[in-house]
């Protein structure tokens, strides 16, 4: 249970990456939680109303954002463990 | 889910028995039942009587085969009847599951990397034992756990009713005249079927049959939103239809729903999504699936690619308006909806698809929910209090046996009581495991609390949960209504877990500085800051398996 305690300082600090990162994850609880920015019908798409193509659509990006999120913690540890293979 | 259906599931169908779909659906079935089996011998290890084998599938599940395990358990049957039966009630509302689902990955992405190291560091197998771990109390941990077993039981209960609802409308589920016990034999043997295999198999079971659920699930919905608009017109005559239909008075006199939410329903949609984001990893069953996982990683890269269960789970809630526009006829019991609406409009073989995806859907997340009931009874019930010297071999026992007595007791809630009784549990269930959320993710990132101030923290919000939900009257019941309430001081109608939550919160802060200032003794934590990030091939984190072809899914 020792042998770990080296590193946790290099682990707390804020970097840009994890800022980017961390923006990466709020936003879509900003965009969802935000309900009367999409609570309407028009415009629709192929006929469903916007309040489902829209949610649907942030399916989408929300998935786009945590896999940034993904990459870019990913890519921070592989850096701090000096190109070590995760 | 916290999903309030608004008409008794009890109404029994009469039309006769739809013979292709019920074959097709026993073969489905069949070949679920002997993959059910056979499980126990997938990626076996040579040690295989202790719980992190039986209740944790040997902690070696890759990307792939996590992804079906979570997909499968997070999304169960009672969600695909639920979700579309609330649209097909009141339209917007229901929808909430979609941001809901979206809400949960940035989540999970934050904190479950890090319950995971901790526990493959220590050997945690439920949230408990982390909690006894990190707080050094065992009275936190038997709240956690005893909070996890009841808010599980009418969820496994749920899943039983999903069956049911299949088996109703294939004409099997018998008429008003049939004895119970003709009535009940699909069901009980469904159970018993259930019970067995995960009896014998454990983890593993539910992790091979989800691939057969989710595969055929994707499939029905595919063609589902493909073929059904195209036979009903489009979506601008399907959401047309169901406008109009919301705009007739309900039964409260008020229009029966809307197509977007309204100013006055904007705090519950939200609330609603949020809270049961927050409720779902708390969840016994999801955080067993979650530790079943090989690595770090694996629960990372599943955030980016579980979000297809979301889209489709968006799809298949369009599917409730497709129902109001079908006309599909539910007698009155807005659950049978979908596979009303599926039996209408599919040919009858394609409907024994779509009812075994269903059947099958409940099946793997029951398996998983008793399972992971199982082994919070046995590590932080049994181990902790009743037999603290026992070893694996008995806890292996224990848990298994358990994991039938969790069934049974579902089964009896299911056959034995009006079926609003387990919805209402189950919507009191999410009220509760929200309940102990402080205590985790509070322990996962900071060591601040008081274990005393979490305890108290807990008991407020599980007292206040359930106050409010007995108050929620509807028309249909006097209490437990539904999950909304007005919020204390806003004014607005929201979540009642969420207020619940706040109000834990709020008394776990004020507590742990009082209990600061007086010097109470805190428990003696046996993690270290390291142990949160470890990895796979950390030192003293290295998987305890012979790795046994991971990654590579047997299963089709």
């Amino acid at each position: 249970m020792t042998e770990q305690a080296a590193t946790p300082d290099s682990r707390q600090v804020v970097t840009p990456t994890r800022v980017v990162a961390g923006l990466c994850l709020i936003a879509p609880f900003v965009a969802m939680l935000w309900v009367s920015s999409y609570a309407k019908i028009e415009p629709r798409l192929i006929g469903i109303p916007f309040f489902y193509w829209y949610q649907m659509l942030w399916v989408l990006i929300s998935t786009v954002l945590t896999m940034t999120a993904y990459k870019l913690v990913q890519r921070e540890q592989r850096i701090r463990k000096g190109g070590a293979s995760t | 889910m916290t999903l309030t259906p608004s008409a008794s599931l009890a109404t029994a169908r009469t039309d006769g028995v739809n013979g292709i779909a019920l074959a097709v659906f026993i073969f489905f079935f069949v070949a679920v039942t002997v993959m059910g089996f056979l499980a126990a011998r997938w990626r076996k290890a040579e040690q295989s009587a202790n719980l992190d084998e039986w209740g944790l599938g040997g902690r070696s599940f890759g990307t792939w085969v996590t992804w079906f395990l979570l997909g499968g358990d997070l999304y169960t049957a009672y969600t695909f009847v639920a979700v579309p039966a609330a649209i097909y009630a009141a339209g917007a509302s229901g929808f909430f599951a979609v941001p809901y689902t979206i809400l949960v990955y940035p989540l999970i992405f934050t904190f479950l990397p890090r319950l995971w190291s901790v526990s493959h560091k220590h050997g945690y197998v439920t949230t408990s034992d982390f909690v006894r771990g990190r707080f050094g109390s065992k009275g936190l941990s038997l709240a956690v756990a005893l909070t996890g077993i009841l808010a599980t039981m009418p969820y496994i209960a749920l899943q039983l009713v999903g069956i049911q609802a299949v088996l109703d409308v294939m004409g099997v589920g018998g008429g008003e005249n049939t004895s119970w016990f003709v009535k009940d034999l699909p069901l009980l043997i469904a159970f018993a079927v259930l019970a067995a295999y995960t009896y014998s198999s454990g983890l593993r079971a539910p992790a091979l049959i989800a691939f057969v659920k989710d595969g055929l699930i994707y499939l029905v919905i595919a063609v589902a939103i493909i073929y059904i608009p195209i036979k009903l017109g489009g979506f601008h005559a399907i959401f047309d239809a169901a406008g109009k239909a919301f705009a007739e008075p309900g039964p409260t006199g008020k229009p029966r729903g809307e197509l977007a939410s309204g100013p006055n329903s904007q705090w519950a949609y939200a609330t609603l999504a949020l809270g049961s984001a927050l409720a779902l990893f708390m969840y016994p069953h999801s955080i067993t699936a979650t530790l079943s996982s090989r690595s770090r990683n694996v629960i990372r890269r599943n955030t980016t690619i579980l979000p297809l269960y979301s889209l489709m789970l968006g799809f298949l809630a369009l599917l409730g308006f497709m129902a109001i526009k079908a006309g599909t006829d539910t007698h009155g019991n807005a659950q049978l909806a979908i596979p009303q609406l599926f039996e209408d409009m599919f040919p009858s073989w394609f409907s024994g698809v779509a009812f075994a995806a269903i059947g099958i859907g409940a099946l793997v997340p029951a398996a998983i929910m008793s399972i992971a009931a199982a082994n919070l009874f046995t590590r932080n019930v049994y181990k902790d209090f009743l037999k603290p010297d026992a070893t694996p071999a008995q806890e292996h026992k224990v848990a298994k046996l358990v994991s039938l007595l969790v069934k049974v007791g579902a089964l009896i809630f299911v056959l034995g009581m009006d079926k609003t009784v387990a919805i209402n549990f189950q919507l009191l269930g999410g009220i509760w495991i929200l309940q102990t959320m402080p205590s985790l993710v509070g322990g996962l990132f900071t060591r601040w609390f008081h274990r005393w101030a979490l305890l108290a923290g807990w008991a407020v919000g599980m007292i206040y949960g359930t106050l409010a939900a007995y108050g929620v009257a509807s028309p249909t019941q006097a209490h437990f209504g539904g999950s909304n309430a007005e919020i204390p001081g806003i004014g607005q109608i929201g979540y009642i877990g969420l207020t619940a939550i706040v109000l834990n919160v709020v008394v776990t802060v004020v507590l742990t500085f009082v209990l600061r200032a007086l010097k109470a003794p805190d428990g003696v934590d046996e993690t270290s800051p390291g142990d949160y990030t470890a990895d796979v091939g950390d030192k003293g984190a290295s998987p305890e398996l012979p790795p046994a072809a991971v990654g590579s899914a047997s299963g089709h």
